[in-house]
Order: C-alpha cells, then sequence, then structure tokens
C-alpha cells in the first residue's frame, strides 16, 4: 500500500451520491471514506467539500471530533481492545499492554508496516464475554494477556484470530 | 410478500401460525453478536447438514435468533418446544447432539447447563439465570427469526399498531395511555414517555411544525448491551413503537441513530426496515390506511457524548457532536430545529406491549403508585446487563423493584471463583457503586438515586473483593475526562 494516497474522484463522488449529496449525511459520507481508505484523505474531504456545500473547516471538526475517524492512515486490521467496565474488572488494561508490547505501538497507533492499529475501545457491548478484543471484524471473547502472543501469531499466520477448523474457508479479517 | 391491511393481519399471522405449526421441533440457535463470535454460525450449519443426513431436515427447523441473553455460555441453542437449553456447543457435537435428543430421545448431558451443585438442568425455564426473569421488551428473543417480519408477524408483532388505527384511537389518548401506564425512559434519564410525548404535542401545535420521532439507539455506557439485543432479536418492536409514537405525535419521519460499533444490530434493522417498507407497514399507505410514516437510519461515529439528545441531533444533521445548552428542550426545538420526540430502543420496545395490554396491566408489575402521576412510581420491567465478576454473566429482563441481592446472587448465581462479593457498579460513568449493605434495595429509578448511584440504561457491573475501588473510580473518571 503506498503511504500517500490519492484517491479516485469517482469513488468519492459515489459515495457522497449514495447519501444524495445531502449535508446532513455528512457524518455518514465521511464513515465510508473512512472505511474505504482507512483514513480521512484530504483530497477525499475536499471532493466532499466542493459536492455539498460544507466547509473544510466543519469537515476537519467532525473528523477529529469522532473515534471512528482519523487523518493517518491505519492498519490492514484494527485491533480494537475493549476497555468498556465489565472488560476492565476483568484485566483489559493488561491486555491492551501486551498487544501494544507485541506489536511494538501504543494505542491509537499502527504499525510502520501498515498492518495493524491499536486501539483502546469504549465497550464494545459484548460484556458477557469480557475481556474483548476485536481483529477487524471478528470478536475475540475471554481473551487474557496470556493469551496475546498466540492470537497474534495466528493472526499474522492465517488472516484470522480465530483457530479455523480443518477444511474450512478462511475468512477475510475485514 | 404480502401487503398488510387493517383486516389481513390476523389472517397472516394465523397462516405463518400454521406454516410453523408442521415443524416438529425447532433448533433456535443464538446468532446474537456474542453467540456468532462463539461460532453459532458453522454450529447452524452443521444443524441443517447433519439433520439432513438422517433425513429430518423436513421436521426439524433450526432458526438463527437473535441475542438469548445469557452470552457468556455461548454458542446457545434451545431446542423448542420444549425448552431444552444447550450451551458451549461446538460443531463437532452436533452428530451426537443429534443422534442422542432425536434419535435416543435423551437430551446430551455433556452440553446441558450446570448449576452450582453440579447438576444438569436440562429446561431453560428451570436455570436460575432465567427463572425470576420477565420479558416484556425481550418477549421475543430467542424465539423468532429476526430477518422474517412472517416470524414477527407469527409472534405478535404489528397488533397493537393495528389495534391503533382500527380504533381510530387519537394522539390524546395514546398520551394519556403512556402517562396512566407510568413508562418511563429506559435510557437512563426515567422522565415519563407519555409527558414528553405530550409536551412535543404542545410544542408542534404551538409552532405550526410537523414534529420527528428519533429512536436512541447510541448505547455508549460502558457495560450495557440491551439496546444492542433488543434490535438483534426483535427489531420489528422497536418500529412498531416508533410507528405508534408517530402516530400519537402526528409525524411522518423517524430516524434511529445507532452505534457504529454494532454492525450486526445495524444490518438487522435495515432489513426489518426494508421488509416493513415491502409488507406496507411503512411507507406511504401503512396497513391501508393512508398512514405516512418512515425510518431512516444514521450511523454513529464513536462519540460517547452523542447519547446525549442535543449532541445526537447535531450529529443527525451532519455536525460534531456536541451537546448545546439544555435550557432549550429538544421537545420543543429538535432535529432541524423541529419538535422532536427521542426515546430509547428498550422505551420504544415496550410501547406495542402497553398498548395491547392496557396502562394498567403495565402499572401492575413494577413499584410505586404512578396512579395519580407518572413520577409516582417506577412500572414495567428493566433490562440489565449483569456482567463482570459474576458466575451466571449476561442480559437479564426483571420487574423493576427486585432487589440487587436477588439479580446478583439468585439470577446472577453470586460470585465466582470462592471469591467475596465487593460492590456492584450502576448507572454507567454518571452513577455509582453500591457495597454489601446495600444489596437489600430495590431496583428502581428513584431509590437508587437516593442512594447516589442510579439505575441509568441497565448495566450493573459486579466486583469482587480483588477489584481495587480506587481503580474503579480513576478508570471512570479517566473515561469522562476522555469523553468530554
Amino acid at each position: 500500500m503506498p503511504s500517500v494516497i490519492v484517491p479516485d474522484v469517482l469513488e468519492v463522488d459515489a459515495i457522497v451520491d449514495r447519501w444524495k449529496a445531502d449535508p446532513e449525511f455528512t457524518v455518514e459520507m465521511l464513515q465510508d471514506v473512512q472505511k474505504h481508505y482507512r483514513h480521512l484523505p484530504k483530497a477525499a474531504l475536499e471532493r466532499i467539500s466542493e459536492r455539498t456545500g460544507a466547509d473544510m473547516g466543519r469537515l476537519y471538526h467532525i473528523a477529529t471530533f469522532f473515534k471512528a475517524f482519523s487523518l493517518k492512515p491505519r492498519g490492514e486490521t484494527t485491533i480494537q481492545v475493549c476497555t468498556g467496565t465489565a472488560c476492565h474488572v476483568q484485566g483489559a488494561a493488561r491486555v491492551l499492554d501486551a498487544f501494544g508490547r507485541e506489536l511494538g505501538v501504543k494505542p491509537g497507533e499502527t504499525t510502520p508496516d501498515l498492518k495493524y492499529s491499536l486501539e483502546g475501545v469504549r465497550c464494545l457491548g459484548c460484556c458477557g464475554l469480557a475481556p474483548v478484543v476485536t481483529f477487524g471484524a471478528e470478536l475475540v471473547g475471554g481473551v487474557d494477556s496470556s493469551k496475546v502472543g498466540k492470537l497474534m501469531r495466528r493472526h499474522r499466520a492465517t488472516g484470522s484470530a480465530i483457530a479455523q477448523q480443518p477444511g474450512a474457508k478462511k475468512e477475510a479479517a475485514e | 410478500m404480502t401487503r398488510l391491511t387493517l383486516t389481513n393481519l390476523d389472517e397472516v399471522a394465523r397462516a405463518a401460525e400454521e406454516k410453523h405449526g408442521r415443524w416438529k421441533s425447532m433448533l433456535m440457535v443464538c446468532a446474537g453478536t456474542g453467540c456468532v463470535s462463539a461460532k453459532s454460525l458453522p454450529l447452524r450449519d452443521a444443524f441443517r447438514k447433519e439433520l439432513e443426513r438422517h433425513g429430518l431436515q423436513d421436521e426439524i427447523q433450526v432458526v438463527a435468533t437473535g441475542c438469548n441473553g445469557f452470552c457468556a455460555h455461548g454458542p446457545i441453542c434451545v431446542v423448542q418446544p420444549e425448552g431444552v437449553f444447550y450451551e458451549r456447543l461446538k460443531p463437532e457435537a452436533v452428530p451426537e447432539l443429534i443422534e442422542s435428543h432425536f434419535v435416543k430421545k435423551q437430551p446430551l448431558t455433556e452440553y446441558l447447563f450446570h448449576g452450582a451443585d453440579e447438576k444438569a438442568v436440562p429446561f431453560e425455564k428451570d436455570i436460575e439465570f432465567f427463572a425470576k426473569q420477565q420479558c416484556i421488551a425481550l418477549r421475543n428473543r430467542g424465539k423468532i427469526d429476526p430477518e422474517d417480519i412472517e416470524d414477527a408477524i407469527r409472534a405478535g408483532a404489528y397488533r397493537a399498531l393495528r389495534d391503533v388505527l382500527r380504533a381510530g384511537t387519537s394522539g390524546d389518548e395514546l398520551v394519556k395511555l403512556m402517562i396512566r401506564s407510568g413508562l418511563r425512559g429506559r435510557g437512563g434519564g426515567g422522565f415519563p414517555t407519555g409527558v414528553k410525548w405530550e409536551s412535543c404535542r404542545k410544542a408542534a401545535r404551538e409552532r405550526g411544525l410537523e414534529p420527528v420521532v428519533v429512536c436512541n439507539g447510541d448505547e455508549g455506557d460502558p457495560g450495557a448491551f440491551m439496546d444492542r439485543s433488543i434490535v438483534e432479536a426483535d427489531p420489528h418492536a422497536v418500529i412498531e413503537g416508533m410507528l405508534i409514537g408517530a402516530r400519537a405525535l402526528g409525524a411522518t419521519e423517524g430516524f434511529v441513530y445507532i452505534r457504529h460499533e454494532y454492525p450486526l444490530a445495524m444490518q438487522r434493522l435495515n432489513r426489518a426496515i426494508a421488509q416493513a417498507r415491502e409488507w406496507s407497514v411503512l411507507g406511504e399507505d401503512i396497513l391501508g390506511t393512508g398512514m405516512r410514516f418512515d425510518i431512516t437510519i444514521h450511523r454513529g461515529a464513536g462519540a460517547f457524548v452523542c447519547g446525549e439528545s442535543t449532541a445526537l441531533m447535531a450529529s443527525m444533521e451532519g455536525r460534531a457532536g456536541e451537546p448545546r445548552a439544555k435550557y432549550v428542550h429538544t421537545v420543543e426545538h429538535g432535529f432541524r430545529d423541529r419538535p422532536t420526540v427521542l426515546n430509547n430502543v428498550e422505551t420504544w420496545a415496550n410501547v406495542p406491549q402497553i398498548v395491547r395490554n392496557g396502562a394498567a396491566w403495565f402499572a401492575g408489575i413494577g413499584t410505586g403508585d404512578v396512579s395519580q402521576s407518572p413520577w409516582g412510581g417506577s412500572s414495567g420491567t428493566k433490562v440489565f446487563s449483569l456482567v463482570g465478576n459474576v458466575r451466571n454473566s449476561g442480559l437479564v429482563e426483571v420487574p423493576m423493584g427486585i432487589t440487587l441481592r436477588e439479580i446478583v446472587f439468585d439470577i446472577g448465581g453470586g460470585i465466582p471463583n470462592g471469591r467475596k462479593f465487593k460492590a456492584v457498579q450502576t448507572g454507567g460513568p454518571s452513577g455509582g457503586c453500591l457495597p454489601e449493605s446495600e444489596l437489600d434495595l430495590p431496583v428502581d429509578f428513584d431509590t437508587l438515586v437516593e442512594k447516589g448511584s442510579m439505575m441509568g440504561s441497565g448495566g450493573m457491573i459486579v466486583m469482587d473483593d480483588h477489584t481495587c475501588m480506587v481503580d474503579v473510580a480513576r478508570y471512570f473518571v479517566d473515561f469522562l475526562c476522555d469523553e468530554s
């Protein structure tokens, strides 16, 4: 993946059109851009501004206000360690530390090879399975800090943190 | 697909029931977020394959349901109609289970729930976790296919709406019904729903503007996941509640604001809305009566404060979700400056049941006396997420007024690993921790506030004697600083 992404204006337009260029759906458009490019490239924001009439100041305000958005590219897989209350009382802070050591980054950062981003998040709403971690779209429950190395090894090797059954198809992480 | 009308709803439900009755057994496989992450979908597929191998595919139905609530024991499968509860299932166990349960007619003990005394408990209703629960908002959990409107109709969806439209119940009557029922906001505020609707109607009349109906699904409190589960298990209950609200207010536009952290809930709700449009439950000619109403979904983008009404509406208008001063109420000046009613998911899910069963029925459950004023008590049930250091963690719906001790020890089965109870945290980050001396308190809106905590949206995090309370206090202060 190149370090500077030049968004295709047609792709951005397709996203804007999906929301009928209605400025009321600005947050939605930015979510789609974030999902597509794993960050909000400046050129994409400029195009949205042009199409919807929302000024750049407002777009940057939104982009920096909500946690879902990032102005720098995030990794291919975002690892979210839930730090909600139920996870917290069951050791989420140690799990987050262990991922930080394993990846060599702090929460909120991305590995230099752009493979992984690490985030501590507030409650994923799966408190019955605490402590919970997500790898992209995969959710893993009952994670303690001693399991982190194994999960990372498996994810690096197979692209999935969940043990696959023999013969089962590998699911895409995202 | 059928176009539903005032007259054919019962017929459609009957036909669905008849079709449903042809199955000898149903395998209700939980497909809520928790169980899906524990691989319940491969489990469902394994059941289907194995049933085919035995030639039972036309006798036994496999249904992927919404969240069962007993998440820590997933993946869960309940065999209906008898209600045998299997837990922690693996696809590898399926051949043995089918052989044992359906061929030898013996439940497979290994995957049954085992109580603290190590005895197997075959039936769901006998498991301590479920025994004291009373489900209104979660009435259909684990009982229907949340992705099939026909199954929801079979289970009673849209009957309350039909009754209201057929009887021509006026907005004023609906407001009075909500006030008499004593329904108070389940999102944490505990504001009487009927009073909110009445203020909004008044503002709409005075300002000559059409009001807007909004459902708050921005469940931000850490440790609470009831709204996610309701949407995943029974999205039509939320849609029907909003439709009745729209009827009471004369609204034609509705919005659901839902967290982006809940992709499955969003997907189920999108599907339910699409089906509701096809079946003319939403759109231009609802149930053939000419009523107009439709629902648009807005995704949250990760901001705790967006659960607050003015911040939520700012975000829906395409701005940063920053709250404004509270002295201007959103019932008067809300979304697009129009009078707006904002109720949370659980509140909306209660509305159709109140219409169906009456205000007195709802007021008869819970605490206090709401006959003079809805502030006089706490009616109905509340869904709590019972999590942390507790043996049976998951989602529970209980009548208001139940004690904390009953929730933590009878339903929750107490503290695991031979540890002792220290405190239970309620009410989210702005709530508080209640120690053992307060365990006999009845849980309702007002009692917990008196004791310095609150019920909030229903998170209940149990802490054992190894939990450091200073650390917990620091955690919440950090949380609130970070989200401010």
